[in-house]
C-alpha cells in the first residue's frame, strides 16, 4: 500500500531531468547502451556504479560535455538540440555543477569565483553581489575570511564548499554533484550531507549526485539508481537497493563497510529512513 | 573598491558577453519581473509593501531603486510586507526582502511578513540577519615606503633568485652522487631523451634560421663593402660575426624560448600537483631527478646545435655571396681559410655550454617559484624565457669584453 502511494506521488511529480534511449561511446567501446533515467523536482538521486561504468561520463554527457551517439536527454523540460542560442544559455543558468576536484578558477578568489556567472548573466549592482556571495559562502558555512582567498590557499574541504557555493550562484534548479564527499572527513562528510539536504529544502533544488559514500547514501538521497552493464541497473529506495538480485549491488549494499550502517530490521529502517526525510 | 559601472563595463567587453546581455536586455519587458507596490495603511499604522512578480535573481533588478527608495524614505514607519502576489523566489530575492526588513527593524519600528507560500517565509528566515564582510587591513604607508618598496622587492628577489640559482647548481651536482645502491648518480635514458627534445627537435628551426641570418648578414655586408670595392671581404665579415658571436648567441635565445620554457613548465606543472613533494619525501632530490637531467642534456645539446648553427649560417652566407657578388664557393673557403683561425671558433664555443647552464638553472629556478594557480605558471614561464634570454646577452656582452681584455 505504502509503496503504492509513493510510486503514484513520484508519478505525478514533475520530471527535472529525463534521459531517454542514451547511447555513449568511444571508438569501438560502447560505455553507454540505451540508458533511462529519470529525476524529479526536489529530490536527491544518489548515483552509485562502479569504477569505470560511465557514471562521469553519463553526468559529462548529460552536460553536453561529451557528444552521444544516440537518443534524448530533456532537462528541465526542455530539449537542448532544438534550443536557440538565448535559450541554451537559459537552461544553462539553472544548472549548477560540483566537479569532482572542485574545479575553481586558480587565478580568482573565492568571491570572484562566486560571482562569475552572476557578472555574466546578472544585471545586478555590485555591492548586491557582493553581499550574494558572502551570503552564498556562508549558506555553504565557509568563514567570511575565505572569500578573499585563493583557491591554492584553501584545504580539500574548503574547495568543496566553495565550489558547491559557485554552483549554487545563480540558485539553480538542477545541481550536479561529482563525489561531493570524497576526500571529506567524516564529520565534514556528514555536515556537506546536511548541507545538501537544508539547501533543498530551502531552495527547492533538485540533486544529481555522483558518489560512493555509503553513508551520504543512506542518510540524504530519495533514490539510488545503480550504474551498471551500460545501463541503469536498478533505480529505487535503500530498500529496493537491498532486496535487488544482483551480486555487485548485494556485495555494495551488503558489504563490511555498509553493514554497520545497514541494520539488521531493514524494513523499519526504511520507514524510519522515509519519515525522516520527509 | 571599483565603482560599479566600470566593473560591469570591463566584463561586458568579454567575447561572449554581447549574447548575454542582448538576452539580459529582454528582462525589463518581460510582465514577469518583480515589482513593489507601497500603499498607507488606515490610523497611520504604518505602510503596507505589496511585493510581486518573480523576486529571483534575473527579475530582481526592477526593483533594486524602488526597494533603496523605500528603505530611506519608509524606514520610520512600521512596515507590512505582502508576499501573496510573489510568484518565484530565490536567495537574491529573498536576501532583499531580508534586507528592507532589518533597515526597518534597525529604526526601531517593526516590519512584519505576510501572505505568500509557506516556503518564501521560511527561506526568508534561513537567512543570516546580515553578512560579515572580512576586514581588510587598512595600510597607512607613508609615500617613501611606498615609492622604494618596490625596489627593495625586486633587489631581494634578484638576491633569492641568485641564491637558488647556485643552490640548484650545488644540489645538481650533489644530488646526481646520492643515489644509494646504483653505480652512476644519472640515469643515461633521461638524459638521452632531453637531448632528443633539446637538441635532435630543434635541428630544423635551428638550422633554417641560422641560414637565413647568415644570408642576411652577407647580403647587408656585401652592399656595404661594395662602395670601397672590398666585396671579398665579406666574407671576414660573416665569418667572424657569426663564430664569435651569432652563432651562439642567437642559438641560445632559440633554446631558451624553445627549451627553457619547457623545463619551467614541466617543473612547474610537477610543483603545482604536488609531484616534486612527492619525489622529496621518497626521499630522492628533485634537483637531481628532474634538473640535472635536462641540465646536462642542455649543456650537451646547445654546443652541438651551435655547430650546426654555424655550418648553415656560412652556407647561407656563401650562397648569398656567390648570388650577389659572384664570390665563388672555392673563393669563399679559401678567404675564410686566411680570415678565420682556430680561436676564433673556440672563442665563441667556449660560451656555448655557459648559456646552457644559465638557461637550465634559470628555467629550473623560476619552475620551483610556480605557486598553486595557473596564472602564476604562464607567469613564471614567461619569467623563465624573458630572464634567461636577458643574461644570456649580458653574459655574451661580459665574454666579449674578457676577450678583449685578454687579447683572445
Amino acid at each position: 500500500m505504502d509503496d503504492n502511494t509513493a510510486s503514484q506521488e513520484t508519478a505525478e511529480r514533475e520530471t527535472i531531468l529525463s534521459v531517454r534511449d542514451l547511447t555513449v561511446g568511444f571508438g569501438p567501446k560502447v560505455v553507454l547502451d540505451n540508458l533511462n533515467l529519470d529525476i524529479y523536482r526536489g529530490e536527491i538521486l544518489g548515483f552509485v556504479g562502479a569504477s569505470g561504468t560511465g557514471k562521469s561520463v553519463l553526468m559529462r554527457t548529460v552536460l553536453r560535455l561529451l557528444p552521444r551517439r544516440s537518443g534524448t536527454i530533456h532537462i528541465l523540460g526542455e530539449d537542448y538540440d532544438s534550443l536557440g542560442e538565448e535559450e541554451r544559455m537559459k537552461l544553462d543558468m539553472r544548472l549548477g555543477v560540483l566537479f569532482q576536484h572542485g574545479a575553481l578558477f586558480s587565478a580568482l578568489t573565492v568571491r570572484e569565483n562566486i560571482q562569475l556567472p552572476m557578472r555574466e548573466y546578472l544585471d545586478l549592482p555590485k555591492w548586491l553581489m557582493d553581499e550574494l556571495a558572502l551570503l552564498k559562502i556562508e549558506m555553504v558555512g565557509l568563514a567570511a575570511d575565505a572569500a578573499d582567498k585563493y583557491p591554492s590557499e584553501l584545504s580539500g574541504g574548503m574547495i568543496k564548499r566553495a565550489a558547491l557555493a559557485r554552483a549554487l550562484a545563480l540558485d539553480p534548479d538542477l545541481v550536479f554533484l561529482d563525489e561531493p564527499t570524497s576526500g571529506l572527513d567524516p564529520i565534514g562528510a556528514a555536515e556537506f550531507d546536511e548541507l545538501i539536504a537544508r539547501l533543498r529544502d530551502t531552495l527547492g533544488l533538485t540533486v544529481y549526485m555522483v558518489t560512493h559514500d555509503l553513508d551520504s547514501l543512506f542518510s540524504v538521497c530519495d533514490r539510488i539508481a545503480v550504474l551498471g552493464q551500460k545501463r541503469v541497473l536498478v533505480e529505487g529506495t535503500i530498500e529496493d537497493m537491498l532486496e535487488f538480485d544482483d551480486p555487485w549491488v548485494q556485495s555494495y549494499f551488503r558489504g563490511k563497510r555498509a553493514r554497520s550502517i545497514v541494520p539488521q530490521d531493514r524494513s523499519k529502517t526504511s520507514q524510519a529512513l522515509r519519515h525522516g526525510l520527509k | 573598491m571599483c565603482d560599479d559601472t566600470e566593473e560591469s563595463s570591463r566584463y561586458d567587453s568579454a567575447r561572449l558577453s554581447q549574447a548575454r546581455k542582448d538576452a539580459r536586455d529582454l528582462k525589463p519587458a518581460d510582465p514577469s519581473a518583480a515589482h513593489v507596490k507601497i500603499e498607507s495603511l488606515p490610523d497611520g499604522a504604518g505602510h503596507r509593501l505589496r511585493l510581486g512578480g518573480r523576486w529571483t535573481n534575473t527579475g530582481l533588478h526592477a526593483v533594486l531603486h524602488d526597494l533603496e527608495e523605500i528603505g530611506r524614505d519608509r524606514a520610520a514607519d512600521d512596515l507590512e510586507i505582502d508576499l501573496s502576489d510573489i510568484a518565484a523566489m530565490d536567495v537574491a530575492g529573498a536576501w532583499m526582502i531580508r534586507r528592507l526588513a532589518r533597515t526597518v527593524e534597525a529604526n526601531g519600528h517593526a516590519a512584519h511578513l505576510s501572505g505568500g507560500e509557506g516556503r518564501f517565509q521560511e527561506l526568508i528566515a534561513v537567512l543570516p540577519d546580515k553578512v560579515e564582510k572580512a576586514e581588510e587591513p587598512s595600510e597607512t604607508r607613508s609615500l617613501f615606503t611606498r615609492l622604494f618598496e618596490p625596489v627593495g622587492k625586486l633587489a631581494y628577489s634578484f638576491w633569492g633568485d641568485f641564491l637558488s640559482a647556485m643552490h640548484i647548481l650545488g644540489s645538481a651536482v650533489r644530488g646526481a652522487q646520492m643515489k644509494l645502491g646504483r653505480a652512476s648518480g644519472v640515469s643515461p635514458a633521461s638524459v638521452v631523451n632531453q637531448i632528443d627534445h633539446m637538441g635532435v627537435k630543434a635541428t630544423p628551426i635551428i638550422l633554417l634560421m641560422s641560414f637565413l641570418i647568415g644570408a642576411i648578414i652577407a647580403q647587408q655586408g656585401a652592399f656595404q663593402l661594395r662602395y670601397f670595392g672590398a666585396e671579398v671581404f665579406v666574407v671576414d665579415l660573416v665569418g667572424i660575426l657569426q663564430l664569435r658571436e651569432i652563432g651562439v648567441l642567437l642559438t641560445a635565445i632559440m633554446i631558451a624560448g624553445r627549451s627553457g620554457s619547457a623545463i619551467t613548465a614541466e617543473i612547474g606543472s610537477m610543483k603545482m600537483r604536488e609531484e616534486v613533494d612527492a619525489l622529496l619525501v621518497m626521499g630522492l632530490n628533485p634537483v637531481g631527478v628532474l634538473i640535472f637531467p635536462r641540465l646536462v642534456a642542455l649543456t650537451i645539446a646547445l654546443p652541438l646545435l651551435t655547430i650546426l648553427a654555424n655550418f648553415a649560417s656560412l652556407f647561407g652566407a656563401a650562397m648569398v655571396a656567390w648570388g650577389y657578388s659572384g664570390i665563388t664557393f672555392a673563393v669563399f673557403l679559401q678567404r675564410m681559410h686566411e680570415a678565420i683561425d682556430l680561436s676564433t671558433i673556440v672563442s665563441g664555443m667556449i660560451k656555448a655550454p655557459f648559456m646552457a647552464l644559465i638557461i637550465g638553472v634559470v628555467a629550473a629556478v623560476e619552475g620551483l617559484k610556480v605557486g598553486g594557480s595557473a596564472e602564476s605558471l604562464g607567469l613564471h614561464v614567461t619569467a623563465s624565457v624573458v630572464k634567461s634570454i636577458f643574461v644570456v646577452i649580458l653574459v655574451d656582452g661580459l665574454f666579449a669584453m674578457f676577450y678583449a681584455a685578454i687579447d683572445f
